[in-house]
Order: structure tokens, then C-alpha cells, then sequence
């Protein structure tokens, strides 16, 4: 079965087209398409948030969205958040912070902590544990990355 | 990508629906799968489950879907509404609390801003979480469909399930909302749930308790457990022998064994039997303490 679909949606502030076989992921398309490798492929069931991309402001994983569903829609990704002024304060903070180990797990603990602090720049630690319980970092770094996000939330807030 | 050993499903037709007339038509052969938020069907997509039909239907812009509704009577949960929806909704806080308790519980921010409360019925799992307090709230769900002569019925939720992945929806019909009654004052309800971490867990044991106090007992309770048995039940006799009676030590001693012969747990790679059991008691007992301290 090769049936493919063609539309076109918002990726990184960019409107884009796209055919794609409608048995693919956003993840697949993503990657194969636009050349965009940060969001990974790791369990592929939605356990790990490797593939955490951001749809329509909601942080979700790109493993489990099929690609159909992008139409019309806006997507963020790791990718999206270089501007002219260089990287955002939250990879920032994850270089300053040592966060980052084999670095497999990053983009989608970045993209899921950008979505955190886009929704509560007041975020406390309990609430970044919280909030990164689907991101698994099998470096078990956590300690780090937890700092870092925590820096970048008080950078939001001033 | 990666997929080469597995079987991709025949599906050979795709359809964005933007209205409920046109999903209902896109379903009406039977041959349409509804697309929502997707993190149980494209989980399943490579599995070799077959749930998939040969039509993709995507629901997910069809507005008569969304949304919650709330008066004193009656609340409405569009079945696209997600989890975090229903976490964050501040009126289902205030007069529903066990619901966004529930959604708390559930899987992970990423999972939870797709999972639609109709998929977590749909796809039937024993342990969907979502289902436990919504039959604790005698939630009944609307189905639509385009033929037939019935166009919309209910079907109260705790009569959906037929088994693990399976309900008595026909495959042309639509699951478009749930409906409970809003709890009145001195309405009491819970939910409680077990797993090895406080995250993306499938419940090994999961329970939701509701009814109204009154002189020191639970009238018209409804006990409700997960993944101790094919579907999420409601433990029916024990509800029976509980009805309206002062919670004492010895209506909480038959309570548990009258619940105990109503589960059937198996033993998987979550848990044994044994230990679901004792989970099951555990709850229940620890709940209905609370509420003879009420």
C-alpha cells in the first residue's frame, strides 16, 4: 500500500508542502523530508520523548503523530529555535549546565522544557520533574538537566 | 524507517473530516478507522492488531467534537477533549475534582496533550485510566452514525466494554461525547492507581470510588477497578451490600471479599495476581475508611 497525501503546514515560521505515505509519522517525515534530525527515533511507542516536537503550542510525541495529521498545522522543532541571535536560553542553559551526555535525549528534553516554560515561567524543581516524567535520559543525567532548566525558567522570569 | 520487518496496514483511503456529517459518512461502510490523537493507534499501527481499517479518517477538526459543557445538571465532554484538557479545566477542578485527579495520573504532558477521552474509551483497554471515574460518575457516552435508523444513542459507559480492545460499538459508529450527571453537595469520589513510578505507567491496580455521604455511609456508590480483569468493571454486589449502610469494620470486612470475588486479576509482567489482589483490597479498604472519617 503506497497511499500518499499531499498538504501543507507551518514548520519553523516556514510554510512548507509535503507529500507523505499515509502510514508515515511526523517524526519519519521530519527527518526524511526536511533533513530536520533533532527529534529522535528511540522507542517509537511515546515512553522516551526522544521525537518531542511542538504542535500548535503543545509539546507532543512526533513518533505517535501520524503525518497527515500536520495539515494546517504549526510545528516547532529543536531545529526552530536558532534565531539570528544564536541559540535559545534554554539550550543555552543546557550548555552552561554540562546537561548534555551522549546527547541523544536533548532536543526532546529542550523542546519539552521550552513548552514548560512557555506555559509557566515560574516553574519550582518539583514541577520540572514533573513536567519532564516523559523524557527519559538513559545517561541518567538528570540532575544537570533539571539545573538547567531551572536556569532558564529564572532567565524567563527576568 | 525502521519498520521493515513489520506489516505497514492496507489503509488506501485518507479523509480529513471538518464536519460530523462527513466523518459519519467516512465510517458509515464500516470500513473507516477515526483518527484523534493518534498515541494509541499509531502505537498499535505496526503491531499486526489489524485494528486499523483500510480508511483513515481524521476526526480531529470536526468542532462538534471539542469542548466541555457544564450546567447544574449536566456536564458534557466532547470526545475530543484531551487529558490535558480535563487537568487543566478550572470548572471540572471545582465540581468534578476526580477527573483532573485521574488525568494526573495519567502517562506523560507529550501523551497527554493528544489522548482524547473518546479514544481512551474506544480503544478499551482494561486499564484505561480515564474510564474508572467517568463510570464512577454513571457516565453514559453518545454514538452517532449516519445510517440506520437510530442516528444518535447512548449506551451507559459500563456496558461499552466486551473485552481487552473490544466494545459493542459498531464499526460505523462514532463516539462524539460522554455525559454525567454534575455532582451535588456531599458527592464524594476518588480514584487510585498503582505502578512502579509516578509516571507513563500503566495502571497495575486502578480505582475509582464515588456516591454521596450520608449518615455516615455511601449511598449509591459506584465502585470501579482497572486492570483486574478483561474490562474496566464495576463491582455491582459489593456496591449492593454497601448501599446507604454505616461504614463500619465489618461492612468494610465483607466489602472486601465481596469485591475480591468480583475482580479476576491474571498474573502478567506487571503483576501477579497476588499482588493485584492485595492492591484491590488495599484501595478499597483505605477508601472506605475515608470516607467513615468524613
Amino acid at each position: 500500500m503506497s497511499l500518499n497525501v499531499d498538504f501543507t503546514f507551518s514548520l519553523n515560521g516556514k510554510n512548507v508542502a509535503a507529500v507523505v505515505g499515509v502510514t508515515e509519522s511526523a517524526l519519519d517525515l521530519l527527518r526524511r523530508e526536511f533533513d530536520l534530525a533533532g527529534a529522535k527515533l528511540a522507542c517509537g511507542e511515546g515512553e522516551c520523548g526522544a521525537c518531542t516536537i511542538i504542535v500548535d503550542g503543545r509539546s507532543r510525541n512526533a513518533c505517535l503523530m501520524p503525518a497527515v495529521d500536520l495539515e494546517g498545522r504549526t510545528i516547532l522543532t529543536i531545529e526552530g529555535l536558532w534565531t539570528e541571535k544564536g541559540v535559545d536560553p534554554i539550550q543555552q542553559a543546557f550548555i552552561d549546565e554540562g546537561a548534555v551526555q551522549c546527547g541523544f535525549c536533548t532536543p526532546g528534553m529542550i523542546m519539552q522544557a521550552r513548552y514548560l516554560i512557555d506555559r509557566n515561567p515560574q516553574l519550582n524543581e518539583a514541577d520540572i520533574v514533573r513536567g519532564l516524567e516523559g523524557n527519559v535520559c538513559r545517561c541518567t543525567g538528570y540532575k544537570k538537566i533539571i539545573a538547567a532548566v531551572s536556569a532558564a525558567s529564572e532567565g524567563a522570569r527576568s | 524507517m525502521l519498520a521493515q520487518n513489520k506489516i505497514p496496514p492496507g489503509i488506501d483511503e485518507y479523509i480529513n473530516a471538518t464536519t460530523l456529517p462527513m466523518a459519519l459518512e467516512a465510517l458509515a461502510d464500516g470500513k473507516g478507522t477515526p483518527l484523534a490523537g493518534g498515541s494509541d493507534l499509531w502505537a498499535q499501527k505496526d503491531s499486526g492488531t489489524g485494528r486499523i481499517g483500510s480508511r483513515l479518517v481524521n476526526i480531529n477538526h470536526v468542532q462538534e467534537l471539542h469542548g466541555i459543557t457544564q450546567n447544574d445538571k449536566m456536564t458534557r465532554i466532547g470526545a475530543l477533549v484531551t487529558v490535558s484538557e480535563i487537568l487543566e479545566s478550572e470548572s471540572l477542578r471545582e465540581t468534578v475534582p476526580v477527573l483532573p485527579a485521574s488525568a494526573d495520573r495519567f502517562a506523560s504532558d507529550q501523551i497527554r496533550n493528544v489522548a482524547t477521552i473518546g479514544g481512551n474509551i474506544a480503544n478499551a483497554s482494561p486499564a484505561a485510566d480515564m474510564v474508572l471515574p467517568l463510570m464512577a460518575l454513571d457516565a453514559i457516552i453518545e454514538i452517532q452514525t449516519s445510517a440506520g435508523e437510530q442516528k444518535k444513542r447512548t449506551l451507559p459507559l459500563a456496558d461499552v466494554f466486551t473485552g481487552p480492545g473490544k466494545t459493542s460499538l459498531q464499526p460505523n459508529e462514532l463516539i462524539t461525547a460522554v455525559e454525567f450527571e454534575t455532582p451535588k453537595a456531599g458527592f464524594h469520589s476518588a480514584f487510585c492507581k498503582s505502578g512502579p513510578r509516578p509516571a507513563l505507567e500503566i495502571s497495575m491496580v486502578a480505582m475509582s470510588i464515588a456516591g454521596t455521604m450520608e449518615d455516615g455511609g455511601l449511598r449509591d456508590p459506584r465502585i470501579c477497578f482497572g486492570a483486574v480483569g478483561p474490562t474496566p468493571i464495576r463491582c455491582r454486589r459489593t456496591e449492593q451490600l454497601i448501599d446507604g449502610q454505616a461504614i463500619d469494620d465489618d461492612l468494610i470486612n465483607r466489602a472486601l471479599e465481596a469485591m475480591e470475588g468480583e475482580i479476576s486479576p491474571i498474573d502478567d509482567f506487571r503483576g501477579s495476581k497476588w499482588y493485584r489482589v492485595h492492591m484491590a483490597r488495599t484501595y478499597l479498604e483505605q477508601e472506605l475508611m475515608a470516607c467513615r472519617s468524613m
